[in-house]
């Protein structure tokens, strides 16, 4: 797949709780097939100490409109600087990068989020449910103000959270909610690496298939600077082109 | 017209501008964003006799105005680029070199005699500057004795054009630059990167595996700009100068500090189109100061 380097308008910003925002970025020309897990690098200008591009999932996308969707946390400083966009201003974006989930067919699926993780499973849940599996979302979040844009999920399927203090779904983390307890064929996980961790055990243990989508610090986001590499079986491998997303069985979890 | 052809010794570039290795890959990674074949010459990712797997993630920090890498050299080995590398590159219509680094210099030997085999490699590098392996590499360029004897060893195996990268880790540059023209060398690079360290105050655990990595980008621009105009009045051979170039004026600044030709690196992750734009950017400048040759403009600050 082609990868691009574009100026995007940001059309739309919806603030969700005050460090997370959904930014729709409209594209100069017409966006090329985009694959569920795959992730964009964007170039955030006029902040001093954010020197490279900052990669973040696709968390939607609208070919109708043109429009990638980028679910956002305000983290450092880059990040920061992403949400004081406004309508209209100009964000350069090199993308598509990386693979993507797999998207098996009439299976029951479980997508485990957790935090700001959650950005790449809203996409992943449209293409499994197209592919004609039923789609189970969990995501754990602290609490009841994290707990943000469910909506969403519910055309493809069940939404599920839990919240480390119990102000909204059931109390702890996503592994450790009840509807694990059903039988499920692929787990696929984005989000803090203990979470992620905790899921492929749960897989391994129901000798399941997961996948897990891995956030490493990176340069370029196109496997030419070797710096966001990922300890595998097969020895350190970049994570912005063989990943972000890897099949547990590849690591040496 | 302008002519932005620089020569290197034999070596012809048809405009100054090339890639720092281990910032363009093997080129490929950028085939999607620009045409290769406009680029004076690409420096292919730093090569070693075997196999490396390079050093533990985390392998790079954010600095202001730039970055630290502890890559160390992660390549499969020189036979591995002759028999899979080489055949899927070869057809790229510029300068290819291959940056060869080592831990002994039977090592950086053995691989030059091996690269020195491949028709449409021009030149190699030698990599006696890399700040992230454990044994060799920066060793080698910080005492004017090991750079000359590593120069010395593979001068006598290599037939074409050889460079040399220089490290900016030393008290002067320019005895460096000397010792490895006299045994031989055709031209020389500089700068690799700096050496540096970057710690998280909360965790007070240092941000690199290898604690000390290699700094890069625009913050080292003043620093290099600066090597290179001391060494350009210390030798006679060509210089190819780099360290934090991000757009044509920078490109321009370090030929008028003695560079004949210039290295794009760091500024490849952030815009992979920029080499381009900065052939482009060379062009529009010559055009506009009246400069028929961009040789004309290699050393011509005005000092007085």
């Amino acid at each position: 797949m082609k990868k691009l380097v574009q100026d995007f308008e940001v059309l739309h910003k919806e603030e969700l709780n005050d460090g997370t925002f959904v930014i729709d970025v409209k594209a100069s020309a017409p966006l090329p097939d985009i694959k569920p897990g795959q992730f964009v690098n964007v170039l955030v200008e006029n902040a001093a100490n954010t020197f490279l591009r900052r990669p973040l999932s696709i968390h939607f996308v609208d070919y109708e409109k043109n429009i990638i969707k980028l679910y956002i946390k305000k983290i450092g400083e880059g990040t920061t600087k992403l949400g004081e966009l406004l309508l209209g201003d100009k964000l350069n974006i090199v993308f598509p990068l990386g693979n993507q989930y797999s998207i098996p067919k009439n299976s029951k699926t479980l997508l485990i989020g957790g935090g700001c993780g959650v950005a790449p499973l809203l996409y992943l849940a449209k293409h499994l449910k197209d592919a004609g599996n039923e789609v189970t979302t969990i995501l754990g979040v602290r609490s009841a103000y994290d707990a943000v844009e469910l909506d969403p999920y519910k055309q493809y399927g069940r939404i599920f959270v839990t919240t480390e203090d119990g102000s909204i779904g059931e109390k702890g983390y996503p592994t450790q909610h009840s509807v694990l307890n059903e039988k499920f064929d692929y787990t696929f996980t984005c989000g803090p690496e203990p979470m992620m961790k905790a899921v492929a055990t749960y897989s391994k243990s129901k000798n399941i298939p997961c996948e897990v989508s891995l956030e490493n610090t990176m340069a370029c986001g196109f496997g030419a600077c070797l710096c966001c590499v990922t300890d595998t079986k097969r020895g350190n491998i970049c994570t912005c082109t063989e990943g972000p997303v890897f099949n547990i069985n590849e690591l040496k979890w | 017209m302008v002519n932005l052809e620089v020569k290197l010794k034999d070596l012809i570039l048809k405009n100054p501008v090339m890639t720092a290795s281990g910032t363009f890959g093997y080129g490929e990674e950028f085939e999607d964003f620009i045409d290769i074949s406009q680029l004076g010459g690409i420096l292919v990712k730093g090569t070693t006799r075997h196999h490396r797997e390079g050093n533990p993630y985390p392998r790079m920090a954010e600095t202001p105005s730039g970055m630290l890498n502890a890559v160390g050299l992660q390549n499969k080995g020189v036979e591995y680029f002759c028999d899979n590398i080489y055949p899927r590159i070869n057809h790229y219509n510029t300068n290819i070199l291959v940056n060869v680094s080592g831990s002994v210099i039977e090592d950086y030997v053995e691989t030059a005699a091996m690269i020195n085999e491949l028709d449409k490699i021009p030149a190699i590098e030698l990599n006696i500057s890399c700040p992230n392996v454990k044994e060799g590499g920066m060793a080698f360029g910080t005492s004017c004795a090991s750079a000359a004897s590593v120069v010395r060893e593979v001068r006598k195996v290599y037939k074409k054009h050889l460079m040399v990268k220089l490290s900016p880790n030393v008290t002067d540059i320019t005895e460096i630059a000397k010792a490895v023209e006299e045994e031989g060398a055709d031209s020389v690079s500089l700068i690799n990167t700096l050496l540096g360290m970057a710690i998280d105050s909360e965790t007070r655990k240092p941000l690199l595996s290898t604690v000390t990595g290699g700094l890069s980008g625009p913050c080292v621009k003043p620093v290099a700009l600066r090597m290179v105009w001391q060494v350009f009045n210390a030798v006679n051979i060509p210089i190819v100068g780099l360290g934090g170039i991000m757009n044509a004026k920078d490109a321009i600044e370090f030929i008028l500090a003695g560079a004949s030709a210039i290295q794009i690196g760091t500024a490849n992750f952030i815009d992979p189109q920029i080499t381009v734009k900065v052939v482009e950017g060379i062009k529009e400048y010559m055009i506009r100061h009246q400069v028929e040759n961009v040789t004309d403009l290699i050393g011509a600050i005005k000092t007085q």
